[in-house]
Formats: C-alpha cells, structure tokens, sequence
C-alpha cells in the first residue's frame, strides 16, 4: 500500500467538521432532541469532535453514542476470521430523538445499512441523519449522506485512509494505492 | 486474533489468548441481551443442530437462546424418543447430520470423546456440551466469565471446586481453563470422589473444607448426584452436609470474602445450604445470565467465513 496523495491535512479536516456542524445545526433548526451516534471506528471520534463544536455554538451538550456494527456485517462468508466484536455504546433511549450518524468514509454503502438496522434494533428515532468526512462514490446501495464533508472521485483500487490524532496520532486524509 | 480450531472440543490445549477472547466477545454479547431488541442477525442463514444424547435442561435451553439470538436456524435431537431408540449408531446419526448440511453441531453424550469422535466424521463445526466424566467447556467458560466480572481477573486467584471431582466434566474444563489463566486451583471432596492421583493436574487436594474455605477466593460447589450414595460412595447427604457443604457457619468462619458459583441445579440443604446460595457471595443466577453469552460468543466466533476475504474493506 502506497500514498498516492494527502487530501486534507489537520486544518482542513477541522474546518470541514465546522462547516458539517452549522450545516447539522441549521438543518435541524439547533440542537433540540439531537444526538451525535458515530460508528466504530473513526466515526466515533469525528461525532465526538461534532459535539464539542455544537457545545462551542450552541452552549447546548449534546449526547454522544457510538455504534459498533460487527453483528449486523453482511459479509461474515466471505471473512476468514471472524471479526472482533465490541460494545454499542448507546445508554440512552433513541426513540423519538432526531440522530446524526456519524462516519469517516461513506463507500458500498453496506456500513451505513449495518448502522441503521443496528439503530433500528435499539429504538425508533423520529429521524436519522448521515454525515461523512468523505464520499469516496461506488455505492452498492441506496444511501445518499445528508452532510458530506468532501466528495472525493475515486477509482475502485484505490483506498481512503482516514487517520485521526486520538487514533493515529495526527489527523489527515490521504488516497492510497493498493 | 484468530481460534486455533474451528471446534470447542475442551479447554485443555486452549491457549490463554483464545480464552480471553471467548470472554471479551461474551461480554460484548452480554450488553446486547440487555437491549430491548435482544437479537442480532449475525448467524442468519447458519444451522445449528442440538444434539443430546443425555437429558439436559438447562444446557440446552441456553444454547437454543444462544442460538435464537444470533438468529442461527436450530433444531434439536434428542436421544428419547430418536432414531437412536431404534438402534442407529452414532456415527450412522452423524452421517444424516452431515447429509442436511448443518453449519453447527452442539453434542452432549455420556461417552467421552464422543464429540472428538464426531468432529472426525462430519465436516460441521462441533462444540462440546459435556462428554462424560470429560469435559463442559461452555461451562468452564461461563464460571470464568462471572468470576472475571465480579473480582476482575482470573490471575492469582485461589479456586476450590468442591464435591464430586471423580464423574465431573465441569471440574475438569474449569482445571484447564483456571489454570491456563493463572489461577491457582484446589479440590475438595470426599476421597472415594477425587480422581486418584488427581495432584498430577497441577491441583492442591484439601481433604477438609475448613482448610480450603480459609484460602479460597472462590468456591465452585459442584452437584451431588444423590445416585451415588446408592454405590456406596458417601454414606448419606446429611453426612456428606455435615463434612462438606457449604453453610453460613462456614462462610463466617473462614473470615474472608468468598465468591460462590454452582452449575446447578442445586439439591439445596445438601452441598450448600439455602441462606448461602441466596446470599450476596452467590453468584449462581449470574453464571446463567452470562451461560447464554458466552454460548453466543462460542457459537459467533466458530461460524468464521472458510475463505479468504478478497482484502476489500468494509466502508
């Protein structure tokens, strides 16, 4: 695996999270009945980043959950060990409430329909909205972000690796080779 | 991290980090059996059959739950009643298991290594749900997992199983499992009961209860078949009560706090009285609970895909 190119370093990553943040909140009309669920791993981080700057506008907390959807993966056949299972970290009713899914990368498409069955499993929110740091297109289904941080043309070789500092120890954006 | 073999046949041989695998994944399971919706579709599309040779209740019950809740298709077997009944032979039964094209096969039997012995014939995954005086690794596993959670680790720990060592499978997958995880492990039990020569598996033999009780962190009081007092093993329950069962006198005596499991069922008033089993130390209804995760775990992490994933990612 090598790095074809760097497409957004530390500071446009934070911009972009702002700008997906006023969106959020301008869509919403606020923060009332939001809360931030980002899916394990990456997705988690950015939804907590997503909450502090909703603290910064808003002076509201909003409440962070994050999602592992191991358990609702599509594709166990065609593993050759099963995948580590971790904990859903959601210890609050999500019924009713208006949810921002959070995740770096939207691709197949296949993550984010894990994601919502994995939601649906733990309660009916009255909405459930998609935000990604990056849409890299190939969807193989039906799932359209309603935030996206960058949209990025990719060709089906080629890989999106997200690192950020909590994670990787910095935060940037890079295409890479397979 | 990856099994070491796509059956659970018993815990000798299984390595620490496969152990402490089955336990992390069974607590991540146990989170979900928590949930309003408490059932995932990981295993849909896979069979699973329950194959019981010998009558159980509670075991199977468990595994079905297992089962039910990764969304698995089970059917159950059982010998009563069976084409067994009419004089197929064990192999004859596991070849038509192997003929319907099931993913998963539970087995319990009376003889031990009858699953080892299934696990050569059939192309299934086997787990192993007690063989003979052999082995009960989901057991084993499920004692380890309340252990963990109520004193956090397994390591430097001192476990006594008490009663009858000689006819259980329970003790012996709880030796190798404790022991692979850094417990120290000792018996108890009346002599005609402990296996001869059971020190060389690295166990310490108390031949009193109040010797083991005033070291023991844990106490794993095993089931006192009432059948073998008719072999003239121990003379009577109230005698075997008076030597070894587990009372309020005792547990105050010891001086120390102790934390109690029992695979059930209980003959209560007999290897533990009724205020112990009930009281705080106890944590019988938890192992359970978490029997039902750690099947789960069991089940989840021996249905792994048979072919190499084409390295594509999961976004």
């Amino acid at each position: 695996m090598k790095i074809k190119s760097e497409i957004m370093d530390a500071a446009a990553i934070k911009r972009t999270l702002l700008r997906l943040t006023h969106e959020i909140l301008e869509k919403n009309r606020g923060a009332e009945n939001l809360i931030v669920v980002g899916i394990r791993t990456r997705g988690d981080v950015l939804a907590y980043r997503i909450i502090q700057h909703i603290a910064e506008i808003e002076k509201k907390e909003v409440t962070l959950g994050v999602l592992d959807i191991t358990l609702y993966r599509d594709d166990f056949e065609r593993l050759y060990e099963m995948p580590e299972v971790r904990d859903s970290d959601i210890p609050f009713d999500i019924t009713g409430r208006h949810v921002i899914l959070v995740d770096d990368v939207l691709f197949t498409g296949r993550t984010v329909r894990a994601a919502l069955d994995a939601l649906m499993d733990l309660g009916r929110p009255a909405r459930i909205q998609l935000a990604v740091l990056i849409d890299r297109g190939h969807r193989e289904l039906p799932v359209k972000a309603d935030y996206v941080g960058k949209n990025v043309p990719t060709a089906l070789e080629e890989q999106i690796r997200v690192e950020l500092e909590e994670i990787d120890g910095a935060d940037r954006v890079c295409v890479v080779q397979r | 991290m990856q099994l070491n073999s796509r059956h659970l046949l018993g815990l000798e041989g299984v390595t620490c980090e496969e152990i402490t695998l089955f336990l992390d994944t069974a607590a991540s399971f146990k989170k979900v059996l928590e949930r309003p919706i408490p059932k995932v579709p990981t295993l849909r599309g896979k069979t699973v059959v329950n194959l019981f040779f010998e009558p159980s209740t509670r075991t199977r019950i468990s595994f079905e739950l297992a089962e039910k809740r990764l969304s698995a298709d089970s059917v159950n077997f059982t010998s009563a009643g069976s084409s067994v009944k009419k004089g197929e032979t064990f192999k004859d039964t596991a070849r038509n298991i192997e003929a319907m094209k099931i993913d998963t096969v539970v087995v319990r039997h009376g003889s031990a290594g009858a699953p080892h012995y299934l696990s050569r014939c059939v192309d299934a995954s086997i787990i192993n749900a007690g063989d003979g005086a052999h082995e009960h690794p989901t057991q084993a596993l499920l004692d380890m997992m309340t252990i963990r959670e109520r004193l956090k680790s397994l390591e430097g720990l001192k476990v006594v199983i008490v009663g009858d060592i000689e006819h259980s499978r329970v003790a012996r997958s709880n030796i190798h499992g404790l022991k692979t995880m850094g417990a120290a492990v000792g018996v108890c039990g009346p002599s005609t009961l402990l296996p001869r020569e059971i020190e060389k598996m690295g166990v310490t033999v108390y031949p009193h209860i109040e010797d083991a009780m005033a070291e023991a962190d844990v106490l794993n009081v095993l089931r006192i078949q009432l059948e073998r007092q008719e072999r003239g093993l121990f003379p009577s329950a109230r005698e075997y009560r008076m030597l070894f069962g587990i009372t309020r006198a005792r547990v105050e005596a010891a001086g120390r706090p102790v934390t109690i499991l029992h695979p059930g069922p209980i003959n209560r008033g007999v290897e533990i009285d009724s205020d112990v089993a009930d009281s705080e130390a106890s944590v019988i209804l938890e192992q359970v609970t978490n029997g039902v995760a750690v099947r789960m775990a069991v089940l989840y992490l021996l249905a792994g895909g048979r072919t190499i994933a084409e390295g594509e990612d999961h976004a």
